[in-house]
């Protein structure tokens, strides 16, 4: 039993458009389109790997289970991406809370005043520095 | 008709063998697909972070030299879809030459990239962990880009010699006369995964060398 | 093989063979070492499995005595913080990787997916002999890595500890788990194909006892999710040889992103640990209420769902490590929508279990532990999942005893119910029911002992993975440690006489329960080849009460 046989002259051609394609591809990258650069990339790519799934890999002429097998591969791969970066790219949404915001900013005068002054955090702190403002903040009267 | 060597002793027919062994390879592709697929979302991830330092890092790579390869493995797939072809007609000898052909392209690939690409990289200084010597403004970026690039291409690179192991192997078997318009499917699954290592690539050229903003 | 197919001819299903010995099976087809090594018989695969993970089960399970013993005073009774470090993490890699990954799966799983099915062997036999020798390689590097020191890291690995600051055994221990991957995906990959492929006639994939569906949902999570972890591994090793920073923050590298990596793999994880024994469980209730199972569809999609969904859910794992607030939210909605379809099982399995005949043997007395024990461990997950509870409960005991609930009220006793309830099939041997009733109880008093004071324990704050604690968990501590004593005990008293049983129990006939199932249709201990001729089937699965019964 001999499965699909894909006449030569089709693969010559599938071959030519994708040399003709990484031609197109390595010439975009030389003009500037500003952000529409990679996604031409991608999709050029996208392109190159179709003609190679469904002609080299005869996905074309196979059943429906291989297609499927591709495909909850590239699903899956997406959702990896996706959820990732729901998480990499929220990071900086949420505001610091007032109250953590004061608190940087003490530390931050504290560790000034000790690189001027050469004495402890814990000593400076407990002196001047301390302004009426963070001694609410911290809970003492 | 079938030989009793063709077929093997869990299969009922040579047809469910075939669609097995082909659904197989399928599978496996799905699992490579995943594991690479870790790879690219660590990279889309830090080269959003690290715009600049990434766009330095893909201004460091010889596109030339990339886009050769990128025509190398290219042609290697044609000559292992011909393979296939070949196998499916019965034509041992034109099978031989393409895979044998095949073989040759990969091995040119992995020879530019690791010959060429790599040992230009190390030389300059631009290998992280081995030699690295770049320390110009955001250069912990820089050197992450190269990081990946490493990884990226290193994986694939593995991934490419045991294609050629595969190869070398299917070659020997064609050599004594073990396919037949009956029995081809290893020839076909290991083009099947050699056309997905091709596909890697033809995403790791773009997202490597490409996209630095080249003008 | 062609002339095995016309083996023995004296099949019936209601007599009792005088002596397994007289008649050729898998188990006395051929004798030697090599036969054994050298096997691509699925049912003797399985059986180097079950010898596997029994041996990584009590290292792992020796890791745990080590544990408690420690935890029986409040200042550490008996090891140092860093050798207890070290302990819970070889504890959570070998159970976890070298035990309750593959046991279900490539033992019954291994066993029963061509018998079930009605075909001579899997699709891909070598595949399936590889898959055990690269489970081995990988277990012999974790073992090595157990001898040269151990890791510290728990078995979950987080960066910058394991890349950065250990200096223990990471990279071996990473490359154990990592090779160990291989097989999980090679097993999985052959079960779909076999499924999807080698079905007899007349099996569609509503007439498939439920245990497949399982298997097949599980195969699924197992061939997408492992390779990302391997990648994963792969990383930290290159990163701890290199010194390359890819998750160290000193570079730019992001912690939070190998968790990411890790968890979306090990999230589904859990649900291969979990989906096969479920499969197990929905045997077990029809088979002992000699009944339909309620909801067939029901359950089935549900495996598949429980599959998809679990794929969505990984950052609650991530709560309070840095994660953005709403990634959280998504990640705590989509965590309340995967407890469904486990529900929807356990509903289905009690509508069994109503106006069922129902009997009390060991494996049934598994399956109605498992369907307590896992509801409450189900339901602790939802605690879980609850971003504000979560940030009081996380790192704590809460945790782990949830996930003890489900992994060993759960997971475990399905695997000990299915053991007990193909042993006849698997070895022709019955074991001494009465035994393994005494042990089934004493697994359940043991376990809940064991496990539900760190219910406790977590909510009054007590730190997981701490060598030492506050005085005032003292006593619920040494609850926990005495009922680990006795569940140990438990686990042992299985070991003796099921190996007994294997010289001295009843011989059991093919079909001893009276079950429905292609497998029971074939001599116990099947013949190497399965069948005689390639079975066809005309009736629904579970299709008790529409004939009599033979019992043999």
């Amino acid at each position: 039993m001999v499965g699909h046989v894909v006449h030569q002259r089709l693969y010559i051609i599938v071959f030519a458009a994708l040399i003709g394609l990484t031609a197109l591809t390595t010439g975009v990258a030389f003009i500037d389109l500003g952000k529409w650069n990679t996604l031409a990339a991608l999709a050029i790519a996208v392109c190159k790997a179709s003609l190679v799934v469904l002609f080299f890999m005869h996905l074309r002429w196979s059943s429906g289970l291989m297609r499927m097998a591709l495909l909850a591969a590239f699903v899956w791969f997406a959702i990896l991406v996706a959820l990732t970066l729901s998480d990499e790219f929220t990071r900086q949404w949420t505001p610091v809370p007032s109250s953590w915001e004061a608190k940087v900013q003490q530390q931050a005068r504290v560790a000034r005043a000790c690189a001027h002054s050469g004495r402890s955090p814990q000593y400076l702190t407990r002196r001047t520095l301390s302004s009426p403002k963070s001694a609410v903040a911290r809970g003492s009267s | 008709m079938h030989s009793s060597t063709a077929l093997a002793e869990q299969f009922d027919d040579l047809e469910q063998q075939h669609e097995s062994s082909s659904f197989g390879m399928w599978v496996f592709l799905a699992t490579e697909v995943m594991f690479f697929g870790g790879l690219f979302t660590a990279y889309i991830i830090y080269r959003n972070f690290y715009l600049s330092a990434f766009e330095a890092g893909s201004r460091l790579l010889d596109v030339k030299v990339g886009a050769a390869n990128t025509a190398v493995l290219l042609c290697s797939s044609l000559t292992m879809a011909l393979g296939v072809r070949a196998a499916q007609l019965g034509k041992k000898k034109l099978l031989v030459t393409f895979l044998v052909l095949t073989l040759l392209l990969g091995l040119a690939f992995i020879g530019i990239k690791l010959g060429l690409e790599w040992r230009h990289d190390y030389l300059e200084g631009f290998a992280p962990g081995v030699n690295w010597t770049f320390h110009g403004p955001d250069w912990r970026h820089l050197e992450l880009f190269f990081c990946f690039y490493f990884f990226l291409t290193g994986v694939h690179a593995l991934h490419m010699v045991i294609g050629v192991g595969i190869l070398t192997t299917l070659i020997i078997m064609a050599g004594r006369g073990r396919f037949s318009p009956q029995r081809y499917n290893p020839v076909e699954v290991s083009g099947l995964y050699w056309h997905f290592v091709d596909i890697v690539w033809i995403f790791l050229y773009p997202l490597l060398y490409l996209i630095g903003g080249r003008y | 093989m062609g002339g095995g197919r016309e083996g023995n001819h004296e099949m019936g299903t209601a007599v009792v063979e005088p002596g397994i010995e007289s008649r050729i099976h898998y188990l006395n087809a051929s004798y030697g070492i090599k036969s054994w090594l050298l096997t691509t018989d699925h049912k003797r695969i399985a059986v180097l499995y079950l010898a596997s993970i029994t041996f990584f089960f009590f290292i792992g399970g020796a890791a745990a005595v080590l544990m408690r013993l420690n935890l029986i005073s409040p200042q550490g009774a008996l090891l140092e913080p860093a050798t207890y470090n070290k302990l819970f993490s070889m504890h959570g890699i070998i159970m976890v990787f070298f035990f309750m990954i593959p046991s279900i799966p490539a033992v019954l799983g291994n066993f029963l997916v061509p018998l079930m099915i009605g075909a001579r062997d899997l699709a891909f036999p070598r595949l399936n002999l590889l898959s055990w020798y690269v489970f081995m390689v990988g277990g012999l590097f974790t073992l090595y890595a157990v001898i040269a020191g151990g890791v510290d890291t728990g078995w979950t690995f987080y960066t910058p500890l394991s890349t950065t600051y250990a200096n223990t055994q990471v990279i071996s221990a990473a490359l154990g788990v990592f090779i160990a991957g291989f097989s999980s995906i090679l097993t999985g990959l052959n079960f779909v194909v076999t499924i999807h492929k080698m079905r007899a006639p007349g099996l569609t994939w509503f007439r498939l006892p439920l245990f497949l569906w399982a298997i097949y949902a599980t195969s699924i999570i197992q061939i997408l999710g492992t390779p990302v972890l391997a990648i994963t591994l792969t990383l930290v090793a290159l990163e701890r040889v290199f010194h390359v920073g890819v998750f160290d923050p000193a570079v730019g590298g992001d912690p939070i992103l190998f968790q990411h990596l890790f968890w979306f793999y090990s999230h589904p994880a859990v649900y291969i640990m979990i989906l096969p024994s479920m499969g197990v469980i929905s045997e077990l209730v029809t088979a002992f209420s000699k009944k339909r199972i309620f909801g067939y569809s029901f359950i089935a999609f549900s495996s598949v769902a429980i599959a998809a969904i679990s794929f969505l859910v990984w950052g609650h794992h991530m709560f309070v490590a840095g994660q953005s607030i709403y990634a959280g939210i998504v990640f705590s909605v989509l965590s309340f929508l995967v407890a469904i379809p486990s529900a929807v099982k356990v509903f289905n399995w009690t509508a069994t279990l109503y106006k069922g005949s129902v009997s009390y043997q060991a494996p049934m007395l598994y399956a109605l532990g498992f369907i307590g024990l896992f509801t409450m461990g189900g339901l602790t997950g939802l605690f879980l999942a609850t971003l504000a509870v979560d940030a009081h409960v996380h790192g704590t005991y809460f945790v782990v005893g949830h996930f003890h609930y489900i992994m060993v009220g759960g997971a475990v006793m399905g695997y000990l119910g299915g053991i007990h309830y193909w042993w006849p099939k698997i070895s022709g041997r019955m074991y001494p029911d009465g035994w393994a009733r005494l042990s089934a109880a004493i697994i359940f008093i043991g376990f809940n002992l064991t496990f539900f004071p760190q219910y406790m324990l977590g909510y009054l704050g007590m730190p997981r993975r701490y060598a030492v604690y506050a005085p005032e968990f003292q006593v619920l501590n040494v609850m926990s440690s005495a009922g680990a004593s006795i569940l140990g005990v438990g686990y042992l008293i299985p070991l003796v006489y099921m190996v007994w049983s294997m010289r001295y129990g009843p011989v059991a006939g093919p079909n001893p329960w009276g079950a429905k199932g292609l497998e029971w249709q074939t001599p116990s201990p099947p013949p190497t080849e399965n069948f005689e001729e390639t079975p066809k089937v005309t009736e629904e699965a579970y299709a008790y009460g529409t004939e009599e019964t033979q019992v043999a």
